[in-house]
């Protein structure tokens, strides 16, 4: 038994695919990914747009999920942590986090790692604080950050010489 | 000097005679954590799937007069409500919850309110239903009425002459006896060393300030959840974020009154908990929930929630008075520290009472802490709980002495510094410690050595924390192609999955990538306490050693059998069981594994210990702070954090320790308070207006890993979660104070309290 609602229609493409999905106009982006998709790489900190855990790419811009509203998922092409590797080939940027040990609880990684893609496909080779500057938005409470720069700039220098 | 000659992250190594310890593997949960497909919390889903929401206090301290639930029950989507009605009458009793422990109906009266709320965000009631819009819609139909009380919210207000008291049977334990005396102080104990009065007669130079701090919370960036099942035959089985799966059953077992068989904990991924992640919070209300549907519950914390209803480290109000010779010897030093409990009484300044003075060999010291009752969440324990915050005072108030005196203030704290057989204030003696070994490695430090450029403040400071050790199990299984499964049951937290396979690894000789390492539910491995204490590496690593060389054993008897030769003439090193006698006796793990089935069957090491030997550890800071003149904004623009680890296992994962330590406490120093209204409320519950450090705020932290080993542990490792957080807030106090002049008593240093400072 549930609320009668009036559900939307909702067409979008997310990591490439065409995704077909019925929300309530109040729901999130995040939740319409998290609990009607199934995508649940994206992860929810506070859910008011402070902490980037929701960070997805929209149509070339990271968004945070939590902040757009399902029903603006209409005719955009999104993409999340789920759609990063490339089969079974993890990204440069995947490797480098790993490698580089960017990530203690990895519930900030899947943000991270989409806020990083972005700045590294405007600015292939950021300075620090330019890394710093992009990464503002995305909270990292385990590792005090140093990790995680080293490893973007990591990532730029093997995107770089791909 | 620029930042970049030098190396950022050192191993001082003391013992490289490893093949696996000491390497840095990629970590065996990475790939799913790189990729979205680890399971967290929130993430779990089962069939039929309900969604709960708590309705938490509008107050600070009300009495309940009333709950009418009706309206909500009756709304369409609702499947249940609950309060703490629905609990099974329980006795009080005193219950364990990792490294603390607390009475009976103060845990339940925290999971649900019973007669009185004693904070904003105190849980009352629960609703379960279809979707959390509707569970949500729901709280707001559920009528509570109250009886407003006044409430007090410092440990002064506390504290004085006919303060409104919060336990109406609450008496003060006095020096270890019930004084009788109705309070909302708690306890009040002393540690005594030698004879203070005598040791301040003899001081050339006393120093003495007072020191406060306000509450901080430890901002995971995942919040609480928890989901529960409680099955028509009477299991109930639960998934959380926790860092002790054991304690959550165990915790669940005395609330709900059902024994511990009938509860299975299996433990998510976690998204960090700095020690926030010891308590239960939703998993009781999920569970009364899931018994009185008969469907699983889910609860998820909302941040405000986190921030308003889990448990913070507490405010504290610190008096430190220091003595000590014109030769630089402590004579005296007495600590009088007083910490907001929260609404139950269980502050930390039992542990910062040990902490204060770990670092000196002091002849003369008194200590005095008092666990006061407050009206704000029940703090749970946050990194080196009390530590940091007695830290704070104690080594400033060393800067001012070593200033007065004209020493360099890490000389004069290496000529009191603690060391082998030096008894603490509060009893122990120290066994083997590396205090000395991380002074010397700060002071030797470029960064310490280099000329300070103008406008720089330079500070130091170094704090102590300890490793616990208590029980964890670990199981190994031989495959088939000669690597192993690991089965253990310590949450990670970070990282701590590999440290402890690599121990394994290293006593089998084989790779780390060669052992699959599973945290598996409280029903498949043996009692494993609490991811806390600075104790997994330490402990279950330690476990994962014993099982190690169970197998090991059986492999060498095993490999006998086949030969026909004593099992004391066969050695196994590097993955080779060989003969010490007959060069031609000679086979790989592997190959012996491939014939285990036709030669005896599977093999299998077990272990479940709780060690003794646990060492503790030293960490040390050196900042360079500047300010901006006109806002009073510190910058920290260069950091660097030297600890202890006794030996390193995986020295990436224990500079990430020390980062992540580090910078909790940068954001502690300059940023992160609870700012509360004068009823109560907090005014900064987002992670917009409660400022934990990004990464523009910061450096590159640079670490150096000193290896002064454990002697009571096999491979030399000491714990190093937590005595990162404890050095930052006086190292960046005694950087302020170099650039400016004025001692900064009170934290955070907020750009306003600077500016103030200074003017006056």
């Amino acid at each position: 038994m549930t609320t009668k609602t009036n559900k939307v229609h909702v067409q979008s493409t997310i990591n490439g695919e065409s995704v077909d999905f019925l929300c309530e106009p109040r729901q999130s982006l995040l939740e319409c990914l998290r609990d009607i998709i199934g995508l649940t790489g994206t992860k929810e900190g506070c859910n008011d747009g402070n902490c980037g855990a929701c960070t997805v790419n929209m149509d070339g811009r990271i968004v945070t999920s939590c902040l757009v509203l399902g029903v603006e998922a209409e005719g955009a092409s999104i993409e999340t942590i789920e759609g990063v590797a490339n089969g079974s080939n993890l990204h440069p940027i995947q490797l480098a986090f790993l490698e580089g040990a960017a990530l203690q609880c990895g519930i900030c990684t899947p943000g991270f790692i989409i806020a990083t893609k972005a700045l590294l496909e405007q600015n292939p080779d950021p300075t620090e604080h330019e890394i710093r500057f992009w990464l503002a938005n995305n909270l990292c409470r385990c590792t005090g950050y140093d990790k995680i720069v080293r490893s973007v700039q990591d990532a730029a220098k093997r995107l770089r010489e791909k | 000097m620029t930042t970049t000659d030098y190396e950022r992250n050192v191993v001082l190594s003391t013992n490289s005679d490893f093949k696996v310890i000491g390497t840095r593997p990629v970590r065996h949960d990475g790939v799913d954590k790189v990729t979205g497909r680890a399971i967290y919390g929130a993430d779990y889903v089962a069939s039929g799937l309900l969604h709960g929401k708590i309705l938490r206090s509008p107050h600070a301290h009300a009495r309940i007069i009333s709950i009418d639930t009706s309206k909500a029950e009756a709304l369409n989507g609702v499947r249940a409500v609950v309060t703490s009605a629905d609990f099974p009458r329980v006795e009080n009793k005193t219950v364990e919850l990792g490294e603390d422990e607390t009475k009976l109906l103060d845990l339940r009266g925290n999971v649900l309110a019973n007669d009185k709320v004693l904070y904003v965000g105190h849980a009352v009631a629960a609703v379960a239903a279809s979707n959390p819009h509707v569970a949500e819609e729901a709280l707001s139909l559920i009528d509570v009425k109250y009886e407003v009380l006044k409430s007090v919210m410092t440990t002064d207000e506390a504290m004085a002459e006919g303060a409104i008291i919060l336990h109406e049977n609450q008496t003060t334990e006095e020096l270890g006896t019930d004084s009788g005396i109705v309070s909302n102080v708690a306890k009040h104990f002393q540690h005594v060393k030698g004879n203070i009065e005598q040791g301040f007669k003899d001081a050339d130079i006393i120093v003495e300030r007072e020191y406060n701090t306000k509450t901080v919370h430890q901002g995971y960036i995942e919040p609480h959840n928890g989901t529960a099942l409680w099955s028509a035959d009477g299991r109930l089985h639960i998934w959380c974020s926790t860092q002790g799966s054991f304690v959550v059953r165990d915790s669940l077992s005395d609330l709900l009154d059902i024994p511990v068989s009938k509860i299975r904990v299996t433990p998510t991924e976690i998204g960090g908990g700095f020690g926030g992640k010891i308590p239960i919070y939703v998993e009781p209300v999920a569970a009364l929930l899931s018994k009185k549907t008969g469907t699983p519950v889910k609860i998820v914390m909302t941040r405000k929630e986190t921030f308003e209803g889990s448990g913070p480290t507490p405010g504290s109000k610190i008096k430190i008075k220091v003595g000590a010779k014109l030769d630089g010897k402590i004579t005296a030093a007495h600590a009088w520290m007083a910490m907001e409990a929260g609404a139950y009484a269980g502050s930390p300044v039992g542990a910062a009472a040990q902490c204060v003075f770990a670092t000196y060999d002091l002849d003369n010291a008194l200590i005095d802490g008092l666990d006061v009752v407050v009206n704000k969440p029940k703090t749970a324990a946050y990194r080196a709980p009390g530590s940091p915050n007695a830290a704070f005072g104690m080594e400033q108030a060393l800067n001012e002495l070593a200033e007065k005196i004209g020493m360099d203030p890490i000389d004069f704290r290496l000529k009191n510094v603690a060391s082998e057989g030096t008894r603490r204030p509060d009893g122990p003696v120290f066994q083997r410690i590396g205090a000395k070994e991380v002074l010397e490695a700060m002071r030797d430090h470029p960064h310490y050595q280099s000329s300070k450029a103008n406008g720089i403040g330079r500070g130091i400071a170094i704090g102590f924390w300890f490793n616990i050790g208590f029980d964890s199990a670990c199981n190994i299984a031989l495959n088939k192609d000669g690597t192993v499964n690991l089965i253990e049951g310590s949450t990670d937290i970070g990282g701590s999955r590999t440290s402890i396979a690599m121990q394994a690894a290293e006593v089998l000789g084989i790779a780390a990538e060669d052992v699959r390492p599973s945290i598996v539910d409280t029903d498949t491995v043996g009692f494993t306490a609490v991811t806390g204490g600075s104790r997994t590496t330490f402990a279950t690593g330690w476990a994962a050693y014993e099982a190690a060389q169970d197998v090991k054993a059986q492999c060498i008897e095993r490999a006998a059998n086949i030969w026909d030769v004593k099992s004391s003439s066969l050695q196994m090193e590097d993955g080779i069981i060989s003969s010490m006698s007959d060069s031609e006796l000679k086979m790989t793990l592997k190959e012996l594994a491939e014939q285990m089935s036709s030669t005896g069957g599977g093999i299998t090491g077990r272990a479940a210990i709780n060690p003794r030997g646990v060492g503790g550890s030293f960490c040390g800071n050196i900042a360079d702070v500047s300010i901006d003149e006109e806002t009073g904004k510190i910058s920290v623009e260069r950091f660097t954090c030297v600890q202890d680890a006794g030996k390193a296992i995986h020295p990436s994962y224990v500079e990430g320790q020390m980062q992540g330590g580090s910078v909790q406490g940068i954001g502690w120093a300059l940023n992160e308070e609870y700012f509360m209204s004068n009823e109560g409320k907090m005014n900064n519950s987002s992670l917009l207006d409660y400022r934990m450090p990004t990464a523009l705020d910061l450096p590159m932290i640079d670490t150096v890993i000193v290896e002064v080993a454990n002697p009571g542990h096999p491979f030399g490792v000491r714990g190093v979660g937590e005595a990162n957080i404890v050095p930052p807030t006086p190292t960046i106090a005694n950087a302020v104070y170099d650039l400016t002049g004025n001692r900064m008593t009170e934290l955070p240093m907020t750009p306003g309290s600077v500016l103030a400072a200074n003017n006056k």
